[in-house]
């Protein structure tokens, strides 16, 4: 039975599943939720994600929700396929450090700044400007740290491509299409590191998918 | 027989206590380093090597220094699997992917209101910051409906993960210990069945008890 993701494909969080997939060479059905049309918030929905967020996943009888628990899901019990997503032993403990890092300090911030500067037009709503300025000061900080960890490391979590890289690609892809841009493009390792990841051959698949769209 | 670990930074911080929760759980012997934190310490180059975000806690284990509380427990439960409380965690693939899940919700939905809340009932009136009204005003509201999709789940399962106490209600001890106390939030639990039956129950651990005690002589 072939794995099922539940959600849209404009959705970071969707994306971060795909992302994993792809890397992983595993089949999956993408099933569309119609989020304008609230079908996320009904109640066959909210079956799969009592939280009524996208995405929701399904192996067989397993049911998950929350992107970075359905990526560690995938990395771990098929380890064995496509690129190694996680490590073993010592070195898994710094790549859970800079996961952490990404859902609590890189991703507060950054998707404030998707919602002001790329969703809210979308959706024809208007940007606060002291949001975004007091978010750019935020990333600022965490994209400093990232500079001094990238000085010391090829990639977040250590001299591999893991998840710790691979969380960072929707929002960081957002952010590179708005002004924020400049404040990675102002650090050398760290712009130099999400060129790497972004230039991802699965990546480019889940970006040929959001174009489709 | 190994060195203790080390932990850094002050009982009284909820990513402090949360991993002390887990090493009792885990029966690891630790050493609990001070952090001198109105002094500015955690900020300090000293200690900005273990912990680059200028944040407690940070922690030690041989040659190893790693930061962020949620990723030291999984570490500890690794490293220590046979030792302790074994269903903390677990190496099995679908026992725990239901406690990521829920971890992930703890971190992403749970964590966001609970720790505004927390700052703004519990610390800021200790460091003589005017409290916003607006925040816990609307921070009450999502942790309100947080509150009532945890009660749903409780409904079904006796903890968040299934039938054992896991990392993934241990991660909600530190900020709702201090919601129920010092921030008199404790009828938005105890006025849900499922949620009071379970908070009632995480709560009373022994583990989680020798916390407290902790706060308290600090």
């Amino acid at each position: 039975m072939v794995m099922k993701v539940y959600g849209a494909v404009l959705s970071t969080a969707v994306q971060r599943v795909l992302a994993a997939l792809y890397e992983k060479d595993l089949e999956f059905e993408l099933v569309p939720v119609d989020m304008r049309a609230g079908e996320h918030k009904q109640e066959h929905f909210l079956a799969l994600n009592p939280f009524g967020q996208v995405p929701a996943f399904e192996d067989g009888d397993l049911q998950l929700f929350e992107s970075r628990a359905i990526t560690q899901y995938i990395a771990f019990a098929y380890k064995d396929k496509g690129t190694p997503l996680l490590c073993e032993g010592k070195p898994m403990a710094t790549v859970s450090v800079w996961m952490e890092v990404e859902a609590h300090q890189f991703d507060t911030a950054a998707s404030k700044l998707q919602w002001e500067l790329m969703f809210k037009s979308i959706f024809g709503m208007a940007t606060d400007a002291a949001v975004v300025e007091e978010n750019e000061a935020k990333l600022s900080k965490v994209l400093d740290v990232y500079e001094a960890r990238l000085s010391q490391s090829k990639y977040m979590g250590g001299d591999c491509f893991t998840l710790a890289d691979l969380h960072h690609l929707p929002v960081l892809t957002n952010l590179m299409g708005t002004t924020v841009k400049k404040l990675f493009d102002a650090r050398p390792k760290v712009s130099a590191w999400a060129a790497d990841i972004m230039a991802r051959p699965a990546w480019a698949k889940v970006l040929a998918m959001k174009n489709q769209q | 027989m190994a060195a203790p670990v080390k932990v850094y930074g002050p009982p009284l911080s909820t990513a402090v206590s949360r991993v002390l929760a887990c090493l009792l759980e885990k029966d690891v012997e630790f050493q609990l380093v001070p952090v001198n934190m109105a002094k500015g310490e955690h900020k300090k180059p000293d200690y900005l090597k273990i912990q680059p975000f200028g944040q407690v806690p940070a922690f030690q284990d041989e040659s190893i220094t790693i930061f962020e509380s949620r990723a030291i427990c999984r570490y500890i439960c690794e490293k220590h699997a046979d030792k302790g409380n074994k269903s903390l965690y677990s190496t099995n693939p679908l026992v725990k992917a239901s406690i990521e899940q829920w971890l992930e919700a703890e971190g992403q939905s749970y964590n966001p209101p609970s720790s505004t809340l927390v700052f703004q009932l519990a610390f800021a009136p200790r460091v003589n910051i005017k409290q916003d009204e607006a925040q816990i005003k609307l921070n009450d509201q999502k942790l309100s409906k947080v509150l009532d999709i945890y009660d749903q789940r409780l409904e079904s399962s006796r903890f968040l993960a299934g039938d054992e106490f896991t990392l993934a209600d241990l991660s909600h001890l530190p900020n709702t210990h201090y919601l129920v106390t010092v921030g008199n939030r404790g009828e938005a639990f105890s006025s849900r069945k499922n949620v009071d039956r379970w908070w009632n129950e995480i709560s009373s651990r022994d583990s989680w008890k020798k916390v407290v005690e902790m706060q308290k002589s600090k």
